[in-house]
């Protein structure tokens, strides 16, 4: 981190009355053949989706966030808000510090084309400089371990192969902040095991960090905060088994081995 | 040194403010200094686009270069039929020249169409200025473009055409037709996210675009005259008919025709540019 001794440190992230909606068309891909047919008809098909409204927050540097909530409940589009992906529909977001993402649709990865050099693309991508990925590239290939698959084409590896991948290299991108939205159910017990003990050390380095899951079990042991989204409302934001007590109550399915398992 | 500093403390440093834009365009100069800092990502993607569609092999290479001298060879033949006279002894040449600049030209349009859709998900997890993607795209054009001009020269040199030292100003052309290019790239790549069928219409255009530019055709061509002041507003017209005089004719072009040529491509740029960076936040959201 950035020496931050003289000033007072204010949140790293601060998010400030979001609301992000999306408009979509029902058509699958929208073509200019529908649009000039439509036109005749006179009727628009888009269609808008509140999918986060009127949410603030802020988050201390070296926090834990967990994000819970029902499919659906705005958790991932607010995540990428906060990546600098998705522009807020109103509202402002603040973010100090170098953001790295793991986020639910596997890292930008192009199946064509060997996972070495997804490596330089995606980290060329984030802002690094050729000579930093190299630097990380053996530890990186080191805790994915791929082996030999770091040079085949990407379609060629299973999806747990994928997150492993991807986690390798969210996590050693030496991230201010690191947003993690479901990355990991594909892993392997031995692999969850080892994600679980980095992202620790992370957090042991006053790194801050966001964890969206559905595995309420991770969100209480990994967190020391948490928030519980519902239709796009943020409904409580407090200590994690707090959070997760309320959501349980409200969704009305009681702690059980299918809520607290599984990243 | 300071450079760095400054530089790690701007972007990595990390201080953020995403708020609403659908309006506008984003803060220019971060954005433009955040495209400078990354353009080994361009340069990185191109290279892995051509790796995978092994355009860097021997008969990839020849692949790109034997498609338009073939293509040459047929406008070659129909013309020479057509018109029944004899046409130019650089006639050949001026074909080629003009039929590989074009390709360059539509090169960078369907390879800037497809720029932004086919990265589907680097966008949306991500976050960095897409500019990039169809500046890629132009990257991957000129690739495939330096070895046809080899060809060029070798033609050049067999139908006693030669190359004079005029030809040098070739190249200041050439560097117009690719800022063309990316202007052109940067509109079809924001038209694809929203008419996802815009890459389907793009070879009737870029065929009648061809017919009706200066390659099949001198730039001084008796009609010409007859269509009048119509043909300027073709960009290639002048962009085209620039590069083809100065290649090979090793003619001086007159200076209205640099001042088109450099109106049309920065014009398109300029618009291309302002476009793209307008409705690019809406991407993420598109794809
Ligand atoms: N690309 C999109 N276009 C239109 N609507 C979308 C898009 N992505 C998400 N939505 C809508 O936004 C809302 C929130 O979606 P989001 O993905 O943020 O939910 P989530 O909390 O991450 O859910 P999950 O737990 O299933 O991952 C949903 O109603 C969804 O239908
Ligand atoms: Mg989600």
């Amino acid at each position: 981190m950035p020496s931050d001794s003289d000033k007072p440190v204010g949140p790293v992230i601060s998010v400030q009355d979001v609301c992000i909606t999306y408009r979509t068309t029902f058509e699958k891909s929208p073509t200019l053949k529908d649009a000039v047919l439509r036109l005749g008809r006179r009727e628009r098909s888009v269609r808008e989706v509140e999918a986060v409204k009127n949410v603030s927050f802020d988050v201390p540097q070296g926090s834990v966030l967990g994000i819970i909530g029902s499919n659906g409940a705005g958790k991932s589009t607010l995540v990428r808000a906060i990546a600098g992906i998705l522009p807020p529909t109103t509202g402002r977001i603040v973010v100090r510090g170098k953001v790295s993402t793991l986020l639910a649709l596997g890292v930008g990865f192009n199946a064509a084309i060997s996972g070495r050099e997804n490596v330089l693309l995606g980290g060329l991508a984030a802002g690094y400089s050729r000579a930093e990925i190299a630097d990380k590239y053996e530890e990186i290939a080191g805790f994915a371990e791929l082996g030999d698959f770091m040079d085949l084409p990407m379609r060629t590896y299973s999806s747990g192969m994928f997150s492993r991948l991807a986690f390798a290299v969210a996590v050693h991108m030496e991230p201010d902040i690191l947003l993690v939205d479901e990355a990991l159910s594909a892993g392997d017990a031995k692999f969850k095991e080892k994600a679980a003990a980095k992202m620790a050390e992370l957090v042991g380095q006053a790194r801050t960090m966001i964890l969206v899951s559905h595995a309420l079990g991770t969100v209480r042991d990994m967190c020391n905060d948490a928030i519980w989204m519902n239709k796009g409302r943020l409904m409580i934001r407090s200590e994690p088994q707090h959070v997760i007590n309320e959501y349980t109550r409200f969704v009305n399915v009681g702690e059980s081995a299918y809520t607290l398992e599984d990243v | 040194m300071s450079n760095a500093a400054v530089l790690k403390d701007d972007y990595l440093g990390e201080y953020h403010v995403y708020e609403p834009h659908r309006a506008g365009l984003p803060p220019i100069r971060p954005y433009f200094r955040e495209l400078w800092r990354r353009r080994a990502f361009a340069v990185e993607l191109a290279k892995s686009t051509i790796r995978s569609t092994h355009h860097d092999t021997v008969f990839g290479v020849l692949w790109n270069v034997i498609n338009p001298l073939l293509l040459a060879g047929v406008y070659y033949l129909l013309v020479a039929i057509i018109s029944q006279a004899t046409q130019p002894s650089d006639y050949f040449a001026h074909l080629l020249a003009g039929l590989f600049a074009f390709y360059f030209v539509a090169g960078c349009m369907s390879g800037g169409s497809a720029s932004v859709t086919s990265a589907g998900r680097m966008i949306m997890n991500t976050a960095f200025p897409r500019m990039l993607l169809p500046l890629s795209a132009v990257y991957i054009a000129f690739r495939k473009f330096l070895p046809t001009m080899l060809v060029y020269l070798a033609v050049a040199l067999i139908t006693h055409v030669g190359v004079s030292t005029t030809a040098l100003l070739a190249i200041p052309m050439f560097m117009l037709l690719m800022v063309f290019g990316t202007g052109m790239g940067l509109l079809l790549a924001t038209a694809q996210v929203y008419f996802r069928d815009t890459a389907s219409f793009l070879p009737y255009v870029t065929r009648i675009w061809l017919y009706v530019s200066p390659v099949l055709f001198y730039p001084d061509a008796k009609f010409i005259e007859k269509i009048g002041p119509l043909i300027h507003l073709n960009p290639l017209y002048s962009l085209l008919g620039g590069w083809g005089d100065l290649l090979v004719r090793g003619d001086l072009i007159p200076a209205w025709m640099w001042i088109e040529a450099a109106l049309w491509s920065f014009g398109t740029l300029a618009l291309g540019a302002v476009v793209f960076m307008s409705r690019e936040r809406d991407f993420a959201v598109r794809l």
